[in-house]
């Protein structure tokens, strides 16, 4: 969840009132925000980095809120506030308006063929004598961040250049060229840099080092130049110093480039939603014609506004209220969907405007209204369901033998399914080979390498884990194991076992052995016979030679018992003999 | 066999009567043993119960010392020293080697019973002055060995203390008497009961040693259950009270399309990022997807339908089979809702389902790769955001937790969403306890559910609530190997309501 820091005192200055900070509380909680934290840049430094280094930084109270991951209109304070205003009524919704110049005037952004391989989508927009103070041009920055961690993922699917127009001449180009052939003045940098040169300048950047792999190692790298071969950006990594925009700049160029058409054109709707109430002609925005490959040209922004019919009912019948047309219509338009009764009352028109790119379904709508009407407000009711309950017989069995185990005396574990290649292979003295194991590709650390594919690592641990505790230990699990199986949908499968262990000064084998006759007997399977379980002497890497058997049952081998090898328990960092027994209880469902 | 120190004592008492008293170093002398020994019966008879009763007293005793026991012998040395000279006396000299020495000689010279004549021929000499004496020191201490100490004036028996003839003893002693079950017949008290005495009927004339009650018992020889899974079994309990069926979640590794695509969670979102979920290296790929609905997936995630405009981006067959081991359980209320499905009449169900899901977290204090999530569903014709309000209340009301609002919230599959909050008592705060909503059509419609089915959801992890019931603050102390077996032991049963 996105976390927008705001400045108490502006926001409650742009929301003409202030409120205490329960009151604002409550205001998010109600919205669906949650005031995560109120804090300060000195608090923030100081819990970073002591409170030395926090000596001089402003202690204007800070509030954070979390925005929902979907809300990309409420990622900066003028969206934060507008949502506010218009959902407490104070103020009416914006219009935005797309200004398209005449034939011949409006920039231009020429897509060339060379960036289908590398990043093929750019949109672009123009806002025209906007007036920036400190705060707006921090909060202008701040926005793209926020969107750059978000919705751009990263600046993988999309990335953003703002640049002051007046330094620039159009056309613009956005191509792609070999890195030894793009050469420019990185932003607030000294001099002049081959694009190999930038990505060598940035390997130990702290933020933008985190963006090189998207294009190095390609052929050729993005660039946008102006119509004069003046670098406007080297997307998704670095804007041009030349064109960059300061507190004076009256018209700033926007541009969107990426991987992912649909989230550039909601990027760049959102950036002029935003920052098109600071232009001399509030919320208008200047179109930009954007020329493909092929010639075809595309008008940005979209600034698009749509309209869904919904049926009162509708949204009553999803929400279990009962509210008359006129009074949904007017909870929509509080959520920033203008809503307007039609015909005979029989239908809602909603206008979703290009703020709410997360409004794709008549459900999304239907939250609004909750939302404005108020979760809180709403009657709870028990529905009427009637069904009758089932116990999952794996499950069943499972909770059954659990109970059986610890009134035999045995403590319960709960170990990781997650372990490492050599608990299940190399300490049990088996190839990882024979394990049949699944294996995870991006481990953070060795102790998530494999599933396990035995219960026995994660009890021999927790002995080790607990040497102080009195002899003897007698614990047992029964949970899932996870083996390949490339019968199944997904190539792997679980299996529940059990698995108990003896731990003590001498093996007390007789004793694993009599938990085992012990589960067979409530298990209802006699020793030995046609349906009965026997025990065979077997060999296992992990059991003392010759103190290990195989356990049969209901026609299959089901799991083995015996004396863990000495090996077995030194590499366990233990001391003590110990005996086991793990068997699959599947059969017996 | 000699009757014991203790019958003696017994017997003592009973010929004193029910309200005489006696003291112990009485009692001693009367029957002649040294006044330890009689404590020592003293308190054996105690510990029978209400034989006796017994008082501590501490009193004064005076007692002659070694060198008061000479004197009582032998005399005082002024008095051996004065009946040893004679009349005409002796030179200082001779007299001092008279027994009595010069601690008799400094003793009569300040009784004045002899003095010294400087003068004398010969140097000085040691004349008697008066004709004869009476020893009342070795008569004193015979008064004291006697027992009448008492009897001697307070001022020789402090001139006696001082001269290390007397000794003054504390003694502690006891004022015995019958106690309210006086007997003369002691036995040594039984301390368990036994098939003996149960077949000869001897326990109902034996005594038995009293049991101490304010100490612990023997704690049982016991295995024990784990407290997560103790709680775990609660809410089983919980649900099957409400009349939920388990849902199968025995299978950690799933595809991309079950855990996300399936959901309606489209392919760029950050959960699907290897720094969020483990993704499989072997086998890296489900061998298959279901066919027809896999495609019906991949439109309304690219075009949309059903009333959605849907994400508008290149689904990727490749992306949707990636395995992972699961990120959340809802991947298989998922399968279990396409099943639903596929039934040939739509019937209403309430599922849930309790277990183990993985996350590719950076670990600490509350976070672990590891853990189970608690999942609730329920399908039918017409639910609405109240019933999944009530159901709510219903479920947290049994978890003990009564004081709840919901907060909107996203989810990628659910809308509307819903935060469940609690009021948290020690915090004194509004803490979250869960998180809700209604399935997306989008994600019911292509799997062929009925249109006016509405399916309400609601998840928990179950770590959370167990690290409260049981003051846990450390999860990695309540779940894997180095876990604390001693807690385990110690855990009490799970009641969440009470």
């Amino acid at each position: 969840m996105p976390t927008v820091s705001v400045k108490r005192e502006l926001l409650f200055r742009a929301l003409g009132r202030s409120y205490t900070d329960e009151e604002f509380d409550e205001l998010c909680f109600e919205f669906g925000l949650e005031l995560d934290e109120i804090t300060s840049e000195k608090d923030i430094i100081s819990k970073e980095k002591g409170e030395e280094k926090a000596k001089g930084a402003s202690d204007v109270v800070l509030y954070k809120i979390d925005v929902p991951a979907n809300r990309y209109d409420l990622l900066c304070l003028e969206g934060l506030v507008r949502g506010l205003q218009v959902f407490k009524e104070r103020i009416n919704i914006p219009r935005f308006e797309k200004i398209i110049p005449a034939e011949g005037e409006g920039q231009r952004l020429i897509i060339t063929e060379q960036t289908a391989q590398i990043r093929p989508h750019a949109v672009a927009a123009v806002l025209r004598n906007i007036t920036f103070t400190k705060e707006r041009y921090d909060s202008f920055i701040d926005l793209q961040e926020k969107l750059h961690q978000n919705i751009c993922r990263k600046r993988a699917l999309v990335a953003i250049g703002t640049h002051d127009l007046d330094t620039i001449t159009g056309p613009f180009t956005f191509t792609a060229k070999a890195p030894s052939e793009i050469k420019f003045k990185p932003l607030n940098q000294s001099q002049e840099y081959t694009a190999p040169q930038i990505m060598d300048l940035y390997r130990t950047d702290s933020h933008l080092r985190h963006y090189l792999h998207l294009i190095e190692n390609k052929p050729r790298y993005p660039v946008i130049y102006d119509s004069n071969g003046v670098v406007l950006s080297m997307p998704p990594i670095i804007n041009g110093d030349h064109t960059k925009i300061s507190l004076n700049t009256r018209n700033v160029f926007i541009e969107c480039t990426g991987t992912d058409i649909t989230k550039a054109k909601i990027v760049l709707d959102i950036i002029v939603t935003m920052f098109s109430e600071y232009c001399e002609k509030p919320f208008t925005v200047e179109a930009v014609e954007v020329v493909y490959p092929n010639g075809k040209t595309h008008i940005y922004p979209e600034l698009a506004y749509r309209t869904e019919k919904v049926k009162p009912e509708y949204i009553n019948k999803k929400v279990g209220i009962s509210e008359t047309p006129s009074n949904l219509a007017k909870l929509l338009t509080r959520m920033c969907l203008k809503s307007h009764v039609t015909g005979n009352g029989n239908h809602i028109e909603v206008e979703i405007p290009p703020t709410r790119a997360d409004i794709i379904h008549a459900c999304d709508i239907v939250e609004d209204a909750a939302i404005a009407y108020g979760y809180n407000n709403i009657q709870m009711v028990i529905p009427k369901t009637y069904t009758i309950a089932n116990q999952l017989p794996l499950n069943k069995l499972s909770e059954l033998l659990r109970l059986d185990m610890a009134a035999a005396g045995f403590t319960e574990a709960l170990t990781f399914a997650l372990c490492s290649q050599e608990d299940i292979a190399d300490k049990l003295g088996m190839d990882i080979s024979a394990t049949n194991a699944v294996r995870i590709a991006n481990p953070k650390t060795a102790e998530f390498q494999v599933a396990r594919t035995t219960l026995l690592p994660g009890l021999l641990k927790t002995i080790a884990s607990n040497r102080k505790m009195p002899l003897p230990l007698k614990l047992f699990e029964i949970s899932d194991i996870v083996v390949k199986d490339p019968n199944t949908d997904v190539g792997a499968r679980n299996y529940r076992h059990l698995c108990a262990i003896y731990y003590n000064k001498s093996p007390g084998f007789e004793i694993i052995h009599g938990l085992l006759d012990r589960i067979m007997q409530v298990l209802e399977v006699p020793p030995n016979g046609e349906n009965g379980y026997t025990i065979k002497a077997a060999e296992g890497t992990a059991f003392f030679p010759g103190r290990c058997a195989e356990v049969f049952a209901k026609g299959q081998s089901i799991g083995k018992l015996g004396v863990v090898h000495p090996d077995v328990i030194t590499k366990f960092e233990l001391t003590m003999p110990c005996s086991v027994l793990e068997i699959n209880i599947e059969p017996f469902v | 066999m000699a009757p014991s120190v203790a019958e003696r004592l017994l017997e003592r008492l009973d010929r004193a009567g029910a309200a005489a008293g006696l003291c112990s170093l009485q009692a001693a002398a009367e029957l002649g043993v040294d006044h330890q020994t009689l404590v020592g019966a003293v308190k054996s008879l105690q510990a029978l119960g209400e034989v006796i009763e017994a008082e501590p007293r501490s009193a004064t005793r005076w007692e002659l010392s070694p060198e008061g026991e000479e004197v009582l012998r032998e005399g005082s040395p002024e008095v051996r020293l004065f009946r040893s000279l004679p009349e005409e006396g002796l030179p200082q000299a001779e007299a001092l080697k008279l027994p009595g020495g010069s601690l008799g000689f400094s003793k009569a010279m300040a009784n004045k019973w002899v003095r010294l004549d400087k003068g004398a021929a010969g140097g000085p000499r040691v004349m008697p002055t008066v004709p004869s004496v009476q020893d009342t020191v070795q008569e004193h201490l015979g008064q004291v060995r006697a027992g009448g100490a008492q009897a001697v004036p307070e001022r020789d028996r402090a001139e006696l203390k001082r001269r290390k003839l007397l000794l003054e003893v504390t003694l502690k002693s006891y004022w015995i008497r019958q106690g309210s079950a006086f007997s003369t017949a002691v036995a040594r008290p039984e301390t368990e009961l036994t098939p003996e005495m149960i077949a000869t009927g001897s326990w109902r004339r034996l005594p038995f040693k009293p049991y101490n009650f304010s100490s612990l018992g023997l704690p049982p020889a016991c295995g024990h259950l784990h407290p997560l899974l103790k709680v775990r079994s609660e809410l089983r309990q919980i649900f099957l009270e409400m009349g939920f069926t388990e849902m199968p979640t025995d299978n950690f590794v799933e595809s991309s399309f079950w855990n996300f695509d399936a959901l309606f969670q489209p392919q760029q979102h950050p959960a699907r990022d290897q720094h969020d979920t483990f993704f499989l290296l072997d086998p890296a790929e489900a061998p298959q997807l279901p066919p027809g609905y896999s495609s019906k997936v991949k439109k309304v995630h690219s075009q949309g339908g059903y009333g959605s405009q849907g994400y508008r981006y290149e689904w990727k067959v490749e992306e949707a089979k990636k395995n992972l081991l699961r990120t959340h359980t809802t991947s298989a209320s998922a399968r279990a809702l396409f099943q639903l499905a596929r039934q040939e009449k739509f019937t209403p169900v309430k599922y849930f389902s309790i277990d183990r899901v993985f996350r590719n977290e950076s670990l600490d204090a509350t976070h672990l790769a590891e853990f189970h999530q608690v999942e609730g569903v329920v399908a039918d014709r017409g639910l609405t955001l109240g019933h999944l309000m009530g159901t709510l209340r219903q479920f947290f009301t049994k978890l003990g937790i009564s004081q709840l609002r919901f907060k909107p919230a996203y989810n990628p599959y659910t809308e509307p969403s819903m935060e469940v909050f609690s009021y948290h008592e020690g915090l004194k705060k509004w803490v979250e306890v869960g998180n809700s909503g209604v399935f997306r059509p989008e994600l019911l419609l292509p799997m062929g559910l009925p249109e006016n089915v509405t399916v309400i959801a609601w998840g928990l992890s179950l770590e959370r609530p167990t690290m409260i019931k049981y003051g846990i603050k450390n999860i990695r102390e309540l779940m894997g190997h180095r876990v604390n077996l001693q807690m385990v032991y110690d855990s009490p049963m799970c009641r969440l309501d009470v």
